[in-house]
């Protein structure tokens, strides 16, 4: 059920641009709304938009079930050794310990009213980016397995 | 800084962490071969047992223990410049809370090993093994943390984890059937608690457990989100007018996940008493109240036991046994709360009652679990759970007809075994408050045993039938599985005086002693 | 009055939740309901935020210093989430009973009953 040349272009065109906002609404969590959920939701979108204009079996040529699988395991285990990390440290478990400590995300946060950072706020950016790529990953298998759903009913 | 101190001050952390960690990277060892992935999951389940049972020990032997997350230190539950408001997420552990974390843990490490066989038969089994990490996580977290919300988040994972499990085994999508029923309901429940949430949080401007119920004063909102918590609540363990989902549920699971869908459901009970005694506490009219979670005990009781008598199907009639027996810890707490407004009646039998209650949360988890059990090995060996079918299985399957004999005599309570124990702490203490209840909780108990002796009757006695002329004993790993439920169980039968005094009567004087709770989050403020 | 406005349509759309919810015969039509019900409670708790005068609560070039309550919104954030895990497992559900079945009716999905 493939869509006509002009909606197949146009999602050509679309998913690299809806990938990269998506991927700025994720790195930029800390200083605007947004986040991991948010961000990864927006580029699951992208991905639904390419499912619809194509049919089922192109689309499994380029978004390949493992890759997406293997995206939300190193997601998931990425958020989890974080926060495991601080206990490595002997801090409190989730313990932000990039805050304000010059290394990676760490310039101390200015106070008050001001355009907006984006070395700061510590383990946050990393959380986020992993939690960005696991809801990347988990959405989109679940709008492949609901269209592979579809194509075998021949509906 | 030893292994042992590294667990002993994060051990609240890492009762959550662990399992999640281990089933997020279930999928990957999976992939590696089946032998690693259970050796995997046998190990990482061994882990978090070890740290419930030395949190659980700290627990009991200093106090109830506060676990901060993200702050300077694993204490600091106020924050210097928050003007005495906890703003961050605390797990406090107290006695109550220690008690739950260790029926959890025995009954994870006996479900775990029952189905590292009974699932050797089905494939792709690395959603088995993630989803059973994550219901794991979800009642570790549910019993052990102190925000209110973090307590609405785990319920979540709890029943989206557990309805996975239940349309496991798709089976011709009766299974499916049973877990939408049960999720819909779980779902509208969970509306209901989030919107107490939303009720709390408008007044007091809090969170927190501790702090909601200083700052509490009964008004008409805080009579709402009572109704609806308590309504909720019940749904989710199973009481009588809101068990609709039990035996569907129960009975269309896998064996061993009905065998842990019992501690998910006893996980909700704690719920219940959590609201109940540490938030509301003397504010609202305890009798009115104690009154009602009576009456849903009394009821439970009653249509559970009178509802399992004509079944057919074999974890069907376990699974109205199981809203039975959900009716008698009902009934020990609800009198308890009934008199917590009067001392004297409360140190004469109200403490008793609460006590035979709880002590009837664990009993049941272990002997409840080992018949479900029991039911799963048949299934194994069978295909059938028709109770029409079956017949003289007790020539071949000595070990499985032992087991259930154990543990049909626990739930009947009968002396030596342990549900003797707590049924004659809730008869003692019930009679002195009521005596009509006493007698109706009798009367039930008569009926269920019957009822087993039915089923005893048409599984194991009798000639051999044809059909199943070459049916073997279960396998060695589901055996030791509901070996250790029944050594419980036979070793709190025994020595039931003990058990009382170290376990149950710490977490049933931690529940009724809300300014002690509030005093050990707040700090005496 | 206007003040209350939210509130209002918190009852309004919990209404309309309950009543689609325990009226419909057809799944998906019963995951809209619930749906709808979760969006009723995340307005209300948002709503509960609100100071007057206030703007959104995040410093990156504000207007002004008065903010409007942040707390609500993470934990709308979460039931967000947990609402978009719902309706893929309710949907999950209803695409295999529609295989195994034939219907998405919940009257004709009876087999398991006494």
């Amino acid at each position: 059920m493939r869509m006509s040349k002009i909606v197949r272009t146009a999602a050509d065109i679309l998913y690299p641009a809806i990938l990269i906002f998506g991927l700025y609404v994720v790195a930029h969590g800390h200083l605007t709304p947004g986040g991991g959920f948010q961000g990864g939701a927006v580029i699951a979108t992208g991905g639904a938009l390419v499912i619809v204009a194509y049919n089922y079996k192109e689309v499994t040529g380029w978004l390949k079930k493992n890759v997406l699988m293997g995206q939300e395991v190193i997601g998931l285990f990425g958020f989890i050794g974080v926060g495991l990390l601080a206990l490595a440290f002997g801090q409190v478990f989730f313990f932000n310990y990039l805050a304000g400590s010059g290394s990676l995300f760490g310039m101390p946060v200015p106070y008050g009213i001001n355009p907006g950072e984006l070395n700061t706020a510590g383990v946050l950016p990393l959380m986020n980016f992993a939690v960005g790529i696991e809801v990347w990953g988990g959405l989109t298998i679940v709008i492949l397995y609901m269209l592979s759903g579809l194509e075998k009913e021949g509906c | 800084m030893t292994i042992i101190d590294f667990v002993f001050i994060n051990a609240p952390a890492l009762l959550v962490a662990i399992p999640l960690f281990a089933a997020f990277l279930c999928p990957v060892i999976g992939k590696i071969s089946s032998m690693v992935r259970n050796l995997w999951v046998m190990g990482m389940m061994l882990v978090t047992a070890a740290v419930a049972f030395i949190l659980a020990y700290r627990v009991l032997a200093t106090g109830p223990v506060l676990y901060v997350f993200g702050a300077a230190a694993a204490n600091l539950a106020i924050p210097l410049d928050s003007g005495g408001i906890p703003i961050r997420i605390i797990f406090t552990v107290d006695a109550m809370s220690a008690f739950m974390d260790i029926i959890c843990a025995i009954v994870g490490i006996s479900v775990l090993l029952y189905s590292l066989s009974s699932e050797s038969r089905n494939s792709s089994l690395e959603g088995y093994y993630t989803l059973f990490f994550l219901m794991i996580a979800g009642v570790f977290g549910m019993v052990s943390t102190g925000d209110f919300f973090n307590f609405f988040v785990f319920l979540e994972i709890l029943s989206l984890a557990s309805a996975g499990m239940i349309a496991y085994r798709i089976d011709g999508g009766l299974a499916v059937e049973a877990a939408l029923k049960y999720f819909i309901l779980s779902t509208l429940g969970a509306i209901f608690v989030l919107f107490a949430i939303g009720i709390y949080y408008g007044q007091y401007n809090a969170l927190n457990i501790a702090m909601i119920a200083q700052r509490m004063q009964f008004t008409m909102l805080d009579k709402i989100a009572l109704v609806l918590l308590v309504a909720a609540l019940a749904m989710k363990c199973g009481a009588v007018p809101l068990h609709f989902w039990t035996p569907d549920a129960y009975s269309m699971a896998p064996s061993s996940v009905t065998a842990f869908l019992v501690v998910a459901s006893q996980a909700s009970l704690y719920g219940l008493f959590r609201v109940v005694f540490t938030i509301y506490n003397i504010t609202m009219n305890c009798v009115t109240v104690g009154w009602v979670i009576i009456i849903f005990g009394v009821l439970s009781m009653v249509v559970g036991v009178t509802m399992a008598i004509p079944q057919k199907d074999i974890k069907r009639l376990m699974a109205y046994h199981a809203v039975s027996q959900t009716g008698y810890m009902l009934l020990g707490v609800g009198v308890g709360l009934a008199v917590l407004g009067n001392t004297t009646l409360t140190s004469a039998f109200g403490f008793m009652a609460m006590e035979g209650g709880i002590f009837h949360i664990f009993n049941h988890a272990m002997y409840k679990g080992l018949l479900f059990l029991t039911a799963g090995a048949i299934f194994y060996r069978i295909g059938t759970r028709d109770l029409n079918k079956m017949g003289g299985l007790g020539h071949t399957m000595k070990y499985t007809m032992i087991f259930f004999m154990i543990g049909a005599l626990a739930i009947a309570g009968i002396p030596p075994f342990n549900g003797f124990a707590s049924k004659l702490m809730i008869y003692e203490s019930v009679y002195l408050f009521n005596p009509l209840l006493a007698i109706i909780a009798m009367v039930v108990s008569i009926l269920t045993l019957a009822s087993f002796v039915k089923v005893f009757h048409s599984v194991f006695m009798g000639p051999k039938l044809p059909e199943y002329a070459d049916v073997k004993e279960a396998p060695l790993p589901m055996l030791i599985g509901m070996g250790i439920l029944a050594a419980i169980v036979i070793l709190f039968g025994l020595f039931p005086q003990p058990v009382v005094d170290i376990l149950v009567a710490p977490a049933a004087h931690a529940l009724a002693d809300q300014g002690g709770y509030i005093a050990s989050v707040l700090g005496g403020a | 009055m206007l003040w209350n406005l939210p509130f209002i349509t918190v009852v309004v759309l919990t209404f309309i939740g309950l009543v689609t919810v325990l009226l419909k015969k057809n799944i998906i039509k019963i995951l809209l309901g619930i749906n709808i019900l979760e969006s009723a409670v995340n307005l209300f708790i948002v709503a509960l935020g609100y100071r007057e005068g206030g703007v959104a609560p995040i410093f990156t070039l504000a207007p002004s210093e008065l903010m409007v309550l942040p707390t609500p919104q993470a934990l709308v954030l979460t039931s967000i989430v947990i609402g978009v895990a719902t309706s893929a497992l309710v949907l999950s559900f209803a695409m295999v009973l529609q295989k195994k079945y034939g219907t998405v009716d919940i009257d004709k999905i009876r087999r398991l009953h006494g």
